[in-house]
């Protein structure tokens, strides 16, 4: 980073400082205090501490409860979180964080910067496995003083900035957690966080009552009173709350897709597939590339050619997302569009496999697969029905093979499978969200997440890494770039679908979606009327 | 006399005592059985707790995995795993939930009531309802309403569960707005203990009716069949040829030996009710240890599923126990027999 390009960064982010806090002000002006928001968590979280569980439903009633020092926009720029502003040294190894005054946490104990200090290299870095990959990046944190936290990094990591959001690095409180076993500590039950609003009753199996937290630093914030996360547990029973405004608002797979089209058409409801930029969900047919014939890049192209993605989009996921191109989404910085793409056309599909000499056999059949359909529900069965039925046409047999998530797992981290279906978020940054399914290092077996197609190249390896550590956005993007178009030839998965996830939500409800993480957002300036 | 009368109630004292305790010998040796082959059963499905739990974390690393194996015993040797498990039973410990971080015994507390509500209902509901249905039918055999009586129940007989929980969900909720959708109460409501109760009783109907229909279906068809059989009986024809009125034959001859096989068949399937509940509790939102169940099968809590396997067989065995006395209430011919 030169000395421009700092400066630049500098003003952006007092200036996002500046506006936030004034833009706090005016939202509050002219908007309703009070009300109580009803919406649905499903399926029911195990606990309600981000930094101890990082499945989405704890993360999204955990964010409300818990949060980090920045926010991220739509646009996935860094905006005041705890910290207020925020400066990075042209080494681009120092990251300097200033909190706003007065936070609290729910037990009435004041929030400093030996608080994030401690959570992120004490406790994120021991329970938080995709926080952790980046904070024992950190060679030094100090606290000169109650509000200002100085990261220094054991080399530049441009993506440091990228992972302060309350999902990644949640701040606990040190007075609770220091010297105790993090998981087993009682106070858990309570989630004692800074958030807007504290856990005040959870009825295992009905619902999760969060009320506001009085002494919450952002002036006027929160607006609503209290909001109740409802266990909805059934699909058509949580369309029907919806319909009957017993829930104000869903998210996620709250709503079945099928359903999508009649309930947008309601009077009542606004319908948002925002909010979801920072996981940036990217869909794609995993090809295990150790096994013939998937470690024939011309079978993978094959594959490729042979699915047609606007089928998939708009009669699988009727219409839910933007057809993926590469293994960068669009929503995710660093994408590159200038890519190798593979139009759907059979007969491009039946030469390549000619090519490589898989020849039709008796009944035009080239060879069988099999395709395990992932157990995530009903969506994922029409994808394996819709994969089976399209590779036919190119004489390519696809046995469907079900199950359950545990044994789904085990064979896929395991690498026992031959294709299947994966859906994996990019976190706002490929360092964070894409090389980890690319990059040679990353073959883990018995590791779910990791790259599990095998994929090995070590070209886009040096890419990968020279683009983590770069310090330029410009550099980072040349790289990046370079990367994709190399994984576009390669195809070692499928690339199919950025999708969408619909949120629902009353049109009396106001500034629901306010950032890239969505529904995980604090809802502290949510408002009813 | 005195003395041969009180060494036969003696005799009786001790043989009731014998009885119990070799009641509860089969008790604790039928549990264990269970336990242990609920850890088998559980353990040769294809699957790794850890995997599944490090997985919906969207991020996972070898650390983490290590962790969560250590944590729960998951790294210990099976026979290890198996011997922790049976002296849990014993102790009546029942470890801690991998998923949810709780007590086991604290989870299936939490939730017992909600089920023994739904289940007890419905089942009192399909029993009461099935041996009036069937004996109305019984009587009328042949007739307009016999036949009524049996399309109905052919009919509720052959209903998927879920979908007469939607269908009613969609005409006595969404349309007519006369009952809750789902959900056990009102929430964020205060409410008095009787509000509250009358709350519950509301929510309750539809869950209830849905998986009262199929074992309605059920003792109303063995109900009739078995009325037709009894009122064919010599001892009837007996009563009848006495001048006894129609009622008191009813009542005191026909009913009370026509419902045996009913309480036979009812009792059997008081344990299936709760498998019946994981749909219902799942469509209805219902809070209770079906749908606890269905979670952890998803999420391969094995503390969990081993824990509520434990209890429902408990219950079934208990409930088999009750059907045994009660049989004995209803034909004491079943004590001389035992007796002699």
């Amino acid at each position: 980073m030169n000395r421009r390009e700092f400066a630049k960064l500098l003003s952006a982010a007092g200036v996002a400082g500046a506006t936030d806090i004034a833009w706090g002000v005016t939202r509050a002006v002219g908007q309703t205090r009070g009300g109580t928001l009803n919406t649905i968590i499903q399926p029911e979280p195990p606990v309600l501490v981000t930094a101890i569980n990082q499945q989405q439903p704890t993360l999204t009633i955990g964010g409300k409860i818990y949060e980090s020092l920045l926010r991220y926009g739509i646009d996935l720029k860094p905006m005041p979180g705890l910290a207020q502003s925020w400066t990075i040294s042209p080494d681009g190894k120092t990251y300097t964080f200033k909190l706003f005054p007065n936070i609290t946490f729910h037990d009435g104990k004041p929030c400093t910067a030996e608080d994030v200090i401690f959570s992120c290299t004490k406790v994120l870095t021991e329970t938080h496995a995709r926080a952790r990959g980046t904070f024992l990046r950190i060679e030094k944190a100090e606290a000169p003083d109650p509000l200002t936290v100085v990261f220094t990094l054991k080399e530049p990591f441009a993506p440091f900035i990228n992972s302060f959001d309350c999902t990644t690095a949640p701040v606990l409180p040190k007075h609770v957690y220091e010297n105790t076993d993090f998981r087993q500590n009682p106070a858990n039950a309570q989630a004692i966080g800074t958030g807007p609003f504290k856990l005040k009753e959870w009825v295992r199996g009905s619902h999760i009552h969060l009320v506001r937290h009085e002494g919450y630093y952002r002036q006027g914030e929160p607006h609503l009173d209290e909001i109740f996360y409802r266990v909805i547990p059934d699909a058509a029973s949580r369309s029907v709350a919806l319909e009957k405004g017993t829930v104000q608002l869903t998210q996620w797979t709250d709503v079945e897709f099928f359903d999508v089209p009649r309930l947008s058409k309601l009077p009542n409801l606004e319908m948002t597939t925002k909010g979801y930029e920072f996981f940036a969900p990217h869909l794609w047919i995993d090809m295990n590339n150790r096994v013939a014939p998937m470690n024939d890049k011309r079978f993978r192209q094959a594959v490729a050619h042979a699915l047609d993605k606007k089928a998939i989009k708009d009669r699988i996921y009727f219409g839910l997302g933007k057809e993926a191109t590469g293994p960068v989404s669009s929503k995710t910085r660093f994408y590159e569009k200038d890519v190798k793409t593979y139009d759907y056309s059979l007969d491009k599909a039946r030469r390549l496999l000619d090519d490589m000499g898989l020849k039709a056999g008796a009944g035009g059949k080239r060879a069988t697969i099999t395709f395990l359909v992932p157990p995530y529900g009903e969506s994922w069965q029409r994808l394996g029905e819709f994969v089976r039925q399209a590779l036919g046409r190119i004489g390519i047999e696809v046995v469907l093979q079900g199950g359950d998530i545990a044994g789904w797992g085990q064979k896929v981290s395991n690498w026992e499978y031959e294709m299947t279906a994966n859906l994996l978020y990019q976190f706002g940054d490929p360092a964070l969200g894409v090389t980890r399914s690319y990059a040679t290092s990353n073959i883990r077996k018995g590791v779910l997440f990791t790259n599990m197609a095998g994929y090995s190249n070590p070209a886009v390896d040096k890419l990968f890494d020279e683009a983590a550590v770069a310090t330029t956005d410009a550099k980072r993007q040349e790289l990046y770039s370079q990367a994709q178009k190399i994984l576009c030839e390669d195809v070692p998965v499928v690339w199919i679908l950025e999708q969408d996830f619909p949120n629902f939500y009353d049109k009396k409800l106001k500034n629901v979606i306010t950032t890239g993480i969505g529904v995980h957002e604090t809802f502290g300036s949510v408002s009813l009327g | 006399m005195t003395h041969l009368a009180s060494g036969l109630q003696g005799h009786r004292v001790v043989a009731v005592a014998l009885g119990i305790l070799g009641w509860a010998a089969k008790f604790v040796a039928v549990v264990l059985v269970i336990s242990t082959m609920s850890f088998l059963l559980v353990r040769a499905a294809p699957g790794d707790p850890a995997q599944v739990m490090a997985g919906q974390t969207g991020a996972a690393d070898e650390k983490m995995l290590a962790q969560i194996r250590q944590e729960y015993g998951l790294d210990q040797p099976f026979i290890l795993q198996l011997a922790t498990h049976l002296k849990r039973v014993v102790t009546l410990d029942l470890g801690q939930s991998y998923r949810q971080r709780q007590p086991v015994t604290t989870l299936i507390g939490e939730r017992l009531p909600a089920t023994l509500l739904l289940t007890g209902t419905a089942f009192l509901l399909a029993l009461a309802s099935g041996i009036l249905l069937g004996t109305l039918a019984a009587l009328r055999a042949g007739r307009w309403s016999d036949t009524l009586l049996t399309v109905v129940s052919l009919i509720l007989y052959a209903m998927p569960v879920f979908w007469l929980g939607l269908m009613m969900v969609l005409v006595f909720s969404v349309q007519l707005g006369l009952v809750p959708a789902f959900g056990f109460q009102t929430i964020g409501v205060e409410m008095g203990p009787f509000g509250r109760a009358l709350d519950i009783g509301h929510h309750l109907i539809l869950p209830a009716i849905s998986l009262a229909a199929v074992y309605l279906a059920i003792y109303t068809r063995l109900m009739r069949s078995s009325v037709i059989e009894v009122a064919q009986q010599d001892y009837i024809k007996t009563a009848r040829a006495k001048g006894l009125a129609q009622g008191r034959i009813i009542a005191r001859h026909i009913l009370r030996n026509a419902i045996l096989p009913v309480v036979t068949v009812a009792g059997m399937q008081a344990g299936a009710l709760v498998g019946g509940a994981v749909v219902v509790e799942t469509v209805f939102a219902w809070p209770g240890l079906g749908r606890l169940t269905y979670e952890a099968v998803l999420q391969r809590d094995y503390p969990v599923l081993l824990g509520l396997f434990l209890v429902m067989s408990v219950i079934v065995i208990l409930l088999n126990l009750a059907t045994d006395v009660l049989y004995r209430f209803i034909d004491p011919r079943v004590t001389t027999q035992a007796a002699g």
